[in-house]
């Protein structure tokens, strides 16, 4: 029944996780054979996700069944646009971000190359899961190699800031357990097709308990999203975390928005019945005062990587308002919006790195310090990246942001939205305008340290590179973001290929 | 039974959140093991309580205890024990570097000291 060729669906999950194995086993004590081999699996990676997203595009939804267990019984992974769009855009950072830390970041600890397979196999598995306990389980793989990347290279700080990380995100595990538990004993699957099929049916006594469990799950999510009030873990964390490290957490904040879409959009989205959009009302305003917070914190930080982090979370707030609107045209938006500030945040992260690495004692705090070298370049590059991630023209963060305000107009808040946009732009360009003075301009004498590797400011360019080239393909791109959305958000299409076709016509009833 | 078992996944919980909430580490530590704990019933819990029933097939069975929140009970306990494993490690790690069982930011930031490339 199936072809070699839908086996295809396993591989970014499997590929990983083989990698990290034979980097452990057979290349303990070999950096540069680690090194090659972990940009090899990457640029395969890469390779397969493109495939992927070229399969995916005819606009049929894959279910792909392990073992052959027949849905809701086995474990499902599905493959549509939006698993596949997001499954290049992992690979496609993940192959900067290794380069980078080819340029000698990986040298500092042990084991960065198979932290990193690893992490990329639960970021792929979430991407992929068509089941709510699969998504837990894949959240605490990718987590647990998240643990091992941030801790990378240690350091009395990174200690501390790695146990808040860790802590914060246990609570979240057990809260998943709950909301998980909770679910299960309303409608007895967690199979996302069978609980879209499920949920509308469910009696209305327990109606009640099935929202608490939904929404408990979603403060999970809001917590991985960095969504006002669960932000408090990001910024120390993504400060206190490596440069490459920082970048690649950059796909884990959207791995949350994505569970967001899938288990808000899809299991309890519009055609839910009672619970229909049970966690609506919450995203919008929280992504707001997100948004707000990120913008201050950004003007108030004292060292890169904190207005780095901030940025972040002001960029979560922005894409989550979209992600708030769930229509079509707003997570279209969202999801431009996403890649943009994915490939835009982790250019940053990096930047930062290599300005710590420039400065001597001054490291990346806002205060005069000793020139860089290859100051020119390090500056441009930062004046690029921060005018990407504040949203002016030309680049595509100002594309993005345009059609997040144009498909907020179908929100009755949308002055709200739009003004706390625009006013967190400004806000945000004085920051970025501040940090930029203070570091490239007001620098003394030559550090005389030696110019950045090759390979980091490579991976910084070709970051760059891709924001522009994402903004020329805007035309195509928004094109095919558009069915994206209208397939994510398609309950019967998805049901149907998952459970088949008389499951998806019973839903319709 | 459904008192008993409600009443330990309270206590459980209660135990465990008011543990979170403290400033030092090994507290912290005692509290999230009380919290899986608490969860590792719930979940147990929500597939019905059953006594004497068994959860696979077999013929003379009078009826069925849910397998389901077995399984996940028991992927549950692997990955707790696993994680708590490692914020162990992590918090004597930073006992030992740092001389100070608390787990606050603030010393370590302000003097900007450490935090590695």
């Amino acid at each position: 029944m199936t072809t070699p060729l839908d086996q295809m669906t396993i591989l970014p999950v499997i590929l990983p996780a083989m990698a990290a194995a034979f980097l452990v086993l057979a290349l303990r004590h070999h950096l540069a054979g680690q090194r090659i081999a972990s940009i090899g699996v990457t640029l395969l990676l890469v390779g397969i996700a493109a495939f992927l997203l070229a399969q995916a595009s005819d606009g049929t939804v894959r279910a792909y069944r392990l073992g052959d267990w027949p849905a809701p019984y086995g474990i499902t992974l599905v493959l549509d646009r939006l698993s596949a769009t997001l499954l290049l855009l992992t690979a496609v950072l993940a192959l900067c971000v290794v380069v980078y830390a080819a340029g000698g970041v990986d040298g500092r600890g042990r084991h960065f190359h198979p932290l990193f397979q690893f992490q990329l196999m639960g970021i792929n598995g979430a991407f992929l899961t068509g089941d709510v306990f699969n998504l837990f389980v894949f959240f605490e793989v990718m987590l647990i190699a998240s643990y091992g990347l941030m801790l990378h290279g240690g350091g009395p700080a990174r200690l501390k800031a790695g146990f808040q990380y860790v802590a914060i995100n246990l609570l979240a595990s057990v809260v998943f357990l709950v909301g998980v538990g909770l679910i299960y004993a309303v409608t007895g699957t967690l199979n996302m097709a069978d609980l879209a099929v499920k949920v509308p049916q469910v009696a209305e006594a327990d109606a009640a308990l099935l929202k608490a469990g939904a929404l408990l799950l979603f403060l999970v999510f809001a917590t991985k999203a960095a969504l006002v009030p669960l932000h408090w873990w990001l910024p120390a964390t993504y400060a206190g975390a490596s440069a490459p490290a920082a970048a690649m957490f950059m796909i884990m904040t959207k791995v949350g928005a994505y569970a967001i879409i899938r288990v808000y959009g899809l299991v309890f989205g519009a055609g839910a019945g009672p619970l229909a959009l049970a966690a609506a009302p919450f995203v919008i305003p929280a992504a707001l005062v997100t948004l707000a917070v990120g913008a201050i914190g950004l003007v108030g930080s004292r060292t890169l990587r904190d207005l780095s982090a901030f940025a972040v979370i002001a960029s979560m707030g922005t894409l989550l308002v979209a992600i708030g609107l769930f229509d079509a045209a707003g997570l279209a938006a969202g999801l431009y919006y996403l890649v943009h500030s994915t490939l835009a945040g982790a250019a940053l992260f990096l930047i930062a790195g290599l300005v710590q690495e420039q400065r001597g004692a001054a490291r990346d705090r806002l205060v005069p310090g000793p020139a860089m070298a290859g100051e020119t370049l390090i500056g441009g590059l930062f004046f690029l990246a921060a005018i990407a991630l504040v949203g002016l023209p030309p680049l595509s963060g100002f594309l993005g942001k345009v059609m997040i305000l144009k498909a907020a107009q179908a929100s009755a808040i949308w002055p709200w939205i739009w003004g706390l946009i625009l006013a967190a732009s400004l806000v945000m360009t004085f920051g970025f305008a501040r940090a930029g003075s203070v570091l490239f301009w007001a620098s003394g004498p030559a550090s005389g340290t030696k110019p950045p590797p090759a390979l980091s400011l490579a991976a910084v360019v070709l970051f760059l590179g891709l924001m522009v080239a994402w903004t020329l393909a805007a035309g195509p791109a928004t094109d095919g973001l558009q069915l994206t959305a209208r397939q994510a958000l398609d309950r019967s299409a998805y049901i149907g290929a998952v459970l088949g076709p008389d499951a998806r016509l019973a839903a319709r009833d | 039974m459904e008192l008993l078992v409600a009443a330990a996944i309270g206590i459980l919980t209660t135990a465990g959140t008011y543990l979170m909430l403290r400033a030092y580490t090994f507290p912290v530590i005692l509290g999230l093991t009380f919290l899986s704990y608490a969860v590792n019933v719930f979940l147990f819990a929500m597939g019905r309580l059953a006594i004497d029933r068994p959860p696979v097939i077999s013929p003379d069975a009078p009826g069925y205890t849910d397998p389901l929140p077995q399984a996940l009970v028991l992927t549950a306990i692997v990955i707790s024990f696993g994680m708590t494993a490692l914020i162990v490690a992590l918090a004597l790690r930073g006992y030992l570097e740092t001389g100070s069982d608390r787990s606050t930011l603030d010393a370590p930031r302000r003097t900007d000291a450490g935090g590695g490339a």
